[in-house]
């Protein structure tokens, strides 16, 4: 098996308050492989966006990264200087974030936002760097990129932005790609569009994507495993088709129940009653334990931690008992 | 604790919107507004000052050591006592001296800060009522009348006040006949400085009255009929309530500085009946010539005042506003 | 780019036309116009025939039209207190006050965009701690007190710099410099500092402001994202960007300059329109004050065009599309 690209092992994000310490993310570990696409799902506020700053060294302050681990290509970059760290973001990894209407800036045309980025890693010349945007723009689907590049961000549509913003996140040839929720801002009529361009680049790249999401249908589409998040922790990471086929923790089944599928004999998509804990207030035990139906004493005093259920998935749930573990249950066969 | 969005920035709107109803007002009040005074010792002796110095001016007749107004106390030939001893003819102490005509500067100062704080809360009352009243008609109506306000408003907002009290300080000394300037001076002064001051009012309050008039329960309370000056002060007043309260501090600072510069210009108060900027007109004379007290006491006064209400001013909208921190 | 330019001329016009109706009504109503011109022993057949040949009987609207036309000519009347042409003494007085605030505008617009930057660059550090309770402090100190203060020290106590007045001038036929000579620039230094404090601790808080605002953008986010030097972010990205509205802000601030500036010449007894205007507020010189007041507007009216075409230029967002693109 080959070595991971990138590997979360632990990760832990805290931001301290007078209230005392939000914990957005907790100890939550996984790999990404070359070229795979994993997808992170869950509600907002779940940490999904906070992982993908984390990893990129992004967190604002007073955040910061109070655990563990985060190497790429075996190198562990989470506590490199910050003139280290910049040399692998943009170069190493790109980021694609939500909103095209703000993620560039209004007063620089899109040449010179593009140029300063290649420029910044690549040692190519002003004149070079101009025409590798122009292919980059022609290859995200930008028409006539040759004129349109010297166009500020206002003269271009919500897609099209997204679009550019691809570009640039692609323009040194990152090996990975955080996609932080690439088409939630856009209309529904455009997304699927991004989304290919994104899959398809990534992959003659051979780039790696983490697509950041609470759109179970995307991630359904696009990626090979899928890790689903619930208040700061995984509740379950697995290859996407047995996920949604067969989903574990009670969480991601109810989530995948919220899935309008076609020619499935329903009346109505299931709903998980409730809403997420904020971070301030989570309770005891399991995150998940006030709506779960499924909950067991056990689950208002212990945290559940992950446990291999089949190769490539884990699942942290009472439902699924460490090995050596004392949580007898009788529930299982209900849960699947 | 509930309104607590650390994690990412809070979007503009809701900066606007601190306070929802009294229930939340009350809340906020003992927690984190509290908190956040508790924790700046700054702030801390900002309030001690500047209520010092309040009370100092409200009590003045009670505990002023003189009373500098009344000529039977004071004797010219006790002027330019310095500060802490004595006068020559009276045996009156002057903790602070006594200025050209024999008057104890500490008294005066407490007489003077009766006069400034005054002049400057009634204006920024003022300034308040109209611009509050004038935000709100616009941001609700819309339309004409809001282009027009707000035309007005841009106006008056590039003048700078200053500019406008005196304005209207010269308009009215015109307008009134010489032998009432005296006694309505105060009112004209209080006049102006509100005048000059009620834009910023109006512009606020009109931002957030249209932020909420687009709101479902505003639109549905229309529908239903509710009279919509009901519905401006069940619903929009008590969301701009927080700005109005920042912008209303900082205001009262502006005031109290504009009236001692209008008095100190000498077309604020009369001598008669000065303020801070009228003892810092007086005391001026006398710096060169070495009787340093008659300016340098009321001058601090003056800052300590200025500074501790901006310095309130500062915290509260930081308070308020958690995105600036 | 012209329509636009022309639309905020037009907007002008009206502002201008609704300040010389203040000035007007000041002009017309304040007082009585012949009761200020005359003596006490004038009979009243004459004031009838001085008001008769000053147009005071016409129609209001008449008036005005004539009060605006004369305006648009410079012409003011006579100023009651001084007997002279009002044009002619602001215009005499007009380049000390010039002077003082170019200086002042200076100062201010360089060290508050310093400072602002700065403190925004480091808002935790000790500096910026200390700059930003400084300028708390010069919010709260009147301006006249600083004036005071720096005669004090550097008048009085060092005795390095005059107190008062403007030094020695050149006359150039239109214009009297004090650029020229050592005790006209000796004299410009304290007032200048005075009159800038205010301005330069407001430019420094709004660019701080308006940049801490920025740097929490979300295209300074990505462009961080994409590993630009901090360098390139702060200076060309989020610097450019905090411009756009310091800008108008900025200019209109600078606009005020001339009208703080009346403080500031009274302290330093500079003989400027500022302490001419005072002057006149408390004599109610009323051709003086109407003619103060249009003077101001038509500077601030033409800052904010100034403004307007540098906000134009700055932020593409303004243009319409198809200048650089299709």
């Amino acid at each position: 098996m080959t070595e991971p690209l990138l590997s979360v092992r632990n990760l832990t994000v805290e931001f301290p308050t007078r209230r005392g310490v939000l914990t957005a993310v907790q100890d939550i570990s996984f790999d990404i492989m070359p070229g795979e696409v994993l997808g992170v799902v869950g509600e907002s506020g779940a940490g999904k966006s906070m992982t993908g700053s984390a990893i990129m060294g992004l967190i604002d302050r007073p955040g910061r990264i109070a655990q563990g681990e985060v190497i790429l290509q075996g190198r562990r970059i989470d506590n490199l200087p910050d003139a280290e760290m910049r040399k692998i973001r943009g170069r190493k990894i790109g980021m694609i974030f939500q909103d095209p209407l703000t993620s560039l800036n209004p007063l620089y045309r899109i040449s010179e936002q593009l140029i300063e980025t290649i420029r910044t890693h690549l040692p190519l010349s002003e004149a070079q760097a101009r025409k590798k945007a122009i292919g980059l723009l022609d290859d995200v689907g930008i028409p006539d990129a040759s004129r349109r590049i010297d166009d500020y961000p206002h003269q271009f549509s919500g897609g099209m932005r997204q679009r550019v913003v691809i570009a640039l996140a692609l323009c040194a040839g990152p090996d990975l790609v955080i996609a932080d929720e690439p088409t939630t801002a856009l209309d529904v009529s455009v997304q699927a569009q991004i989304i290919d361009v994104m899959k398809r680049l990534c992959a003659e790249n051979g780039a790696s994507i983490m697509l950041v999401t609470h759109d179970m249908g995307v991630i359904a589409e696009t990626a090979d495993r899928v890790a689903v998040m619930y208040a700061g922790r995984i509740a379950e990471i697995g290859p996407v088709r047995d996920v949604i086929k067969d989903a574990q923790h009670p969480y991601s089944s109810g989530l995948m129940g919220a899935i309008p599928r076609l020619g499935a004999n329903l009346d109505r998509l299931t709903q998980i009653p409730g809403s997420m804990p904020r971070l301030s207030a989570i309770p005891r035990g399991c995150a998940f334990n006030p709506r779960c139906p499924h909950v067991m004493d056990k689950c208002h005093i212990d945290q559940p931690q992950a446990v291999q259920t089949a190769p490539g998935r884990r699942v942290a749930c009472w439902l699924y008992p460490p090995q050596d573990g004392t949580g007898a249950n009788t529930e299982r066969q209900s849960a699947q | 604790m509930e309104n607590r969005k650390l994690v990412k920035d809070i979007p503009a709107e809701d900066l606007i919107v601190p306070v929802r109803a009294q229930g939340r007002l009350a809340r906020a009040l003992d927690s984190d507004i509290f908190y956040s005074w508790r924790t700046s010792p700054v702030t801390v002796v900002a309030t001690f000052v500047a209520l010092s110095l309040i009370l100092l001016a409200v009590f003045a007749p009670l505990i002023a050591p003189y009373n500098p107004f009344n000529p039977a106390s004071l004797n010219l030939m006790d002027g330019f006592t310095p500060p802490a001893s004595t006068g020559a003819f009276t045996d009156n102490y002057f903790l602070m001296g006594a200025d050209n005509q024999g008057r104890d500067v500490l008294s005066t100062i407490m007489y003077g800060s009766r006069v400034s704080l005054f002049v400057g809360i009634l204006a920024t009352l003022f300034a308040m009522t109209l611009g509050v009243s004038l935000g709100l008609i616009a941001g609700y109506n819309g339309g004409t009348i809001d282009a027009v306000i707000m035309r007005v408003t841009d106006i008056q907002l590039s003048f700078p006040a200053i500019l406008i009290a005196l304005l209207i300080f010269g308009i009215a000394r015109g307008l009134i006949p010489a032998n009432q300037q005296e006694s309505m001076a105060v009112w004209v002064l209080i006049l102006a400085i509100g005048l000059s001051n009620w834009a910023q009012f109006a512009r606020t309050v009109r931002g957030a009255t249209m932020v909420e008039r687009q709101k479902d329960y505003v639109s549905a309370a229309r529908i239903m009929g509710v009279h919509p000056i009901l519905i401006l002060l069940r619903h929009v007043l008590p969301n701009v309530l927080g700005p109005v309260l920042v912008i209303g501090t900082i205001s009262l600072a502006l005031a109290i500085i504009e009236e001692a510069t209008l008095s100190f210009l000498g077309v604020g108060v009369p001598p008669t009946q000065p303020s801070l900027g009228t003892l810092i007109r007086i005391g001026q004379q006398f710096l060169f010539s070495g009787e340093w007290w008659i300016l340098f006491f009321p001058a601090v006064t003056l800052i300590a005042l200025a500074l501790s209400v901006n310095l309130l001013g500062d915290w509260l909208r930081d308070a308020l506003n958690p995105k600036l921190r | 780019m012209l329509a636009f330019i022309i639309r905020r001329l037009a907007q002008s016009v009206v502002v201008m036309l609704f300040v010389a109706l203040i000035a007007f009504v000041v002009f017309r109503y304040v007082g009585d116009p012949i009761a200020s011109m005359v003596g006490v022993d004038t009979r009243l057949e004459d004031q009838e025939i001085m008001r008769e040949r000053l147009g005071l009987n016409d129609s209001v609207i008449v008036q005005f039209l004539r009060f605006i036309g004369n305006a648009m000519q410079g012409e003011f009347g006579i100023s009651y207190r001084l007997q002279q042409p009002v044009t002619e003494l602001i215009l005499s007085r007009l380049p000390a006050t010039i002077e003082l605030a170019l200086v002042s505008a200076t100062i201010a617009l360089v060290f508050g965009v310093i400072f602002g930057v700065y403190t925004a660059l480091r808002p935790k550090a000790w500096s910026s701690a200390g700059i930003m309770a400084l300028s708390l402090v010069g919010v709260s100190l009147p301006t006249f007190l600083i004036g005071i203060g720096l005669i004090y020290i550097f008048a009085v106590e060092l005795g390095w710099l005059p107190s008062f007045g403007r030094g020695d001038v050149v006359d150039l036929g239109w214009w009297r410099t004090g650029f020229l000579t050592e005790s006209g620039l000796k004299s410009l230094i304290l007032p200048a500092i005075t009159l800038s404090l205010f301005q330069l601790t407001l430019i420094m808080r709004l660019v701080r402001a308006e940049m801490l605002e920025v740097l929490r953008t979300e295209y300074i986010r990505f462009a961080k994202a994409r590993g630009l030097s901090q360098r390139a972010i702060n200076f060309g990205h989020a610097l450019k960007n905090t411009m756009v509205p310091v800008i108008t802000i900025t200019g209109l601030q600078l606009g005020s300059v001339i009208a703080f500036a009346i403080v500031t010449e009274t302290v330093f007894q500079w003989p400027g329109v500022g302490s001419l205007f005072i002057v006149s507020v408390q004599v109610v010189d009323v051709p003086v004050m109407a003619a103060y007041l249009m003077f101001i507007a038509l500077v601030f009216v033409l800052i904010n065009l100034v403004v307007d075409i540098l906000y134009y230029v700055v932020d593409p967002r303004l243009r319409v599309d198809g200048g650089a693109g299709k």
